[in-house]
């Protein structure tokens, strides 16, 4: 595990960014890096960290960065570890060098998916880090394959008809755990412990490693900025955000929850669902219990856990 | 010693590249192209050479792990046809953008749909204004060539822009002809290893890619044209070491005739070689006829051009690509508008041919002289745009 007083104050993400208050992805991004150290060079695709946080002449990145489209985080990634290993090979580069691809999860649900699941068929060796924010925050909070059932976006807006999403959001997680990758897990800016040694293992990992973090957007959640944090608890103390890992194929669940608050507890604190509390849809309410709840025995079961 | 190999235009290009000790290769087959990428995992997968190939899921994927493999300062090749190159379309504005000196052989080939695989020059026409460097080669030797002097032109650090070397599918990339090939010591000796100027190094963080607002986004663009419009003086000197060494000379043009040409065509790539054939037996038959095929399209050699067309008095120019609804093909509009600019009154003729790999004989490019040498005798152009050997 990670130890406090082993972490560098040194910020290599620096402050003074345009990103929103309470935005989760520069504090999941300024954890990894204190993990990762300035031997390390980030692969960011297109989305709200990058936009962000580099706007030119300006940059908030004190170690290289490298920013190329939306899709290909991934891809670009594989480029940098290929050529590091090329030029080592001839007597051209020395230093090891930790590389990190990030993006959002339209970035990686949608599409970048195609460009991480071959980087992960191939087993290149990097750490990539999707930021969830449950939907594409940068262009205004439209519907991802993340976005939970239910919650409201712009392009999934709640109707007298249809509140919210209709459909469930996609398992990352078992889709990056098919390709045998050496590493994947979920995290909770809330745990920063949990999350940074998970960091840490995906970055020892030799191979493909995932980490999903949850990364709160005030913004598009309409939630209180000063509670991002909270709702990142929440969502882990609700079973909606399991914390677990897949390491050399074998599942481990990081947190037991053994009392959990219902799931109305994170939902009612955001915005995006507000609309669900009308008496017309409560049974979206009773539906999403339900699904965290069947995703929770899932995941138990794969963990090996499935009598608790 | 330089030795005579019997090389496929792929074959000739994959050589090359793996002379030019290139550090990653990123690609995905596509037919006509995918004999470049066998070869080269070949030689990867028996030691011949030190490159990491990534064979990647997709040719948008092959064009961005070049990019990062170029920007970590990587010395970086791919090769790509039709389909796939449209598929890299997003991808190949980024690498010239972020000055990425990568090298691609273009197997050109037709764009769906409907699906064809044979030769022309849809593909790369319709990405012309990509901000790369174009070269069009006329056989497997011009192939070979011009990959090792592209590496140079690319990676000179008052260029620094990405050189797609074309070839016509099929017609190239699968022919095979006698190539003379340099030793791999003359190689090295005229390509040592890339020195990035800003490789991606720890020690010296940089941020690559940042958001460019309308402050200062049209700056970074017009870097990005003045470095092409340097190109042309880099690809003359790297031409004429390259002729030290090879003893074969190339250039921004390639003319023939055209001295006391008073009808010329205008045509890129394998047709070239068709065109001087024909050519030749007209000269020969004492009709003044020549030939400008530009091995450079981009940047466009507009100077070169209306230097050539000195004592012409009339021009033909061929387009292996339809622009659909444009008044000419994109080869012909920029001669076109260069011969205006520099008021050059000349009547033009344009010819859309070659599609999908219709073949193109000597018998009609002996027509297409045949109406140009009318048109330079009469002055006049019936029908600007005509398309040769369709079926009505």
């Amino acid at each position: 595990m990670v130890k406090l007083k082993d972490l560098p104050e040194e910020e290599l993400l620096a402050s003074g960014h345009r990103l929103c208050a309470g935005c989760g992805a520069p504090i999941a991004l300024r954890m990894a890096l204190k993990v990762a150290g300035k031997h390390t060079v980030v692969a960011n695709a297109t989305g709200c960290l990058e936009v962000a946080t580099t706007l030119y002449p300006y940059t908030s990145w004190r170690i290289p960065w490298v920013h190329v489209a939306f899709e290909n985080a991934a891809a670009v990634a594989s480029g940098i570890e290929a050529a590091y290993k090329a030029m080592a090979r001839r007597g051209a580069w020395k230093q090891k060098v930790n590389i990190i691809a990030v993006a959002g999860d339209g970035g990686t649900f949608d599409i970048g998916i195609q460009a991480l699941s071959g980087a992960m068929e191939r087993g290149d060796d990097f750490l990539y880090i999707c930021y969830d924010n449950e939907a594409y925050m940068n262009t205004g909070i439209q519907r991802s394959g993340a976005t939970p059932h239910g919650a409201a976006t712009t392009t999934s807006p709640a109707g007298t008809k249809i509140p919210g999403k209709p459909e469930w959001k996609k398992d990352l997680i078992g889709i990056c755990a098919a390709h045998g990758i050496p590493y994947a897990a979920t995290a909770s800016p809330a745990y920063w412990n949990d999350y940074m040694t998970k960091v840490q293992k995906g970055l020892a990992a030799e191979g493909p490693a995932v980490i999903h973090v949850l990364s709160p957007c005030p913004t598009g959640w309409r939630s209180d900025p000063a509670d991002s944090i909270k709702l990142a608890r929440l969502a882990v103390q609700t079973r909606y955000w399991p914390l677990y890992e897949v390491d050399g194929g074998t599942y481990k669940l990081n947190m037991r929850v053994p009392k959990p608050q219902p799931v109305e507890e994170f939902l009612k604190a955001q915005g995006r669902f507000r609309h669900l509390f009308k008496p017309e849809f409560q049974k979206e309410v009773e539906a999403i219990q339900l699904w965290v709840d069947e995703n929770w025995k899932r995941i138990l079961k794969l963990c090996g856990e499935a009598g608790r | 010693m330089p030795q005579v190999l019997g090389l496929t235009g792929d074959e000739a290009v994959a050589y090359a590249a793996k002379q030019s000790d290139v550090d990653v290769v990123a690609a995905y087959p596509i037919t006509p192209q995918t004999i470049m990428v066998e070869l080269f995992s070949e030689y990867v997968a028996n030691g011949e050479v030190h490159a990491e190939f990534v064979c990647v899921e997709s040719e948008h994927s092959a064009m961005s792990a070049c990019v990062g493999a170029s920007l970590t300062g990587a010395r970086v090749f791919t090769a790509t046809s039709s389909q796939g190159l449209a598929l890299m379309h997003e991808m190949l504005y980024i690498a010239s953008g972020l000055r990425c000196p990568i090298v691609m052989g273009v197997a050109n080939r037709a764009l769906s749909a409907p699906i064809n695989i044979h030769g022309d020059h849809s593909d790369m026409m319709g990405s012309r204004d990509c901000g790369w460097i174009q070269i069009y080669a006329e056989n497997a030797q011009e192939a070979y060539d011009w990959v090792i002097q592209a590496f140079r032109i690319a990676e000179d650090p008052e260029v620094r822009l990405p050189v797609a070397v074309n070839l016509d599918g099929f017609i190239l990339s699968h022919c095979m002809e006698g190539a003379t090939v340099l030793d791999d010591e003359a190689v090295k000796r005229f390509l040592p290893h890339r020195k990035a100027k800003y490789p991606l190094d720890p020690e010296k963080p940089l941020t690559i890619g940042a958001l460019a607002l309308p402050d200062y986004y049209y700056e970074f663009k017009l870097q990005q044209e003045d470095a092409i419009r340097k190109a042309p003086e880099k690809i003359r000197e790297t031409n004429r070491e390259y002729e030290e060494i090879s003893g074969r000379r190339y250039g921004i043009l390639d003319l023939y005739g055209m001295e006391d040409a008073e009808a010329a065509v205008v045509c890129l790539g394998s047709t070239g070689g068709t065109a001087r054939a024909v050519a030749r037996a007209l000269r020969k038959e004492g009709r003044k006829v020549g030939i400008i095929k530009p091995w450079v399209y981009r940047p466009f050699p507009a100077r070169e051009i209306v230097k050539a067309t000195g004592n012409l008095k009339a021009l033909a120019v061929m387009d292996r690509a339809c622009s659909f609804g444009a008044p000419y093909g994109a080869l012909c509009s920029d001669v076109v508008s260069i011969l205006k600019q520099q008021r050059r009154d000349l009547p033009v003729l344009n010819y859309v041919y070659g599609l999908g790999g219709r073949d193109t004989r000597p018998s009609e490019i002996r027509a297409v002289f045949d109406e140009t040498l009318k048109a330079a005798d009469t002055g006049i152009v019936e029908e600007p745009l005509r398309f040769l050997e369709v079926r009505e």
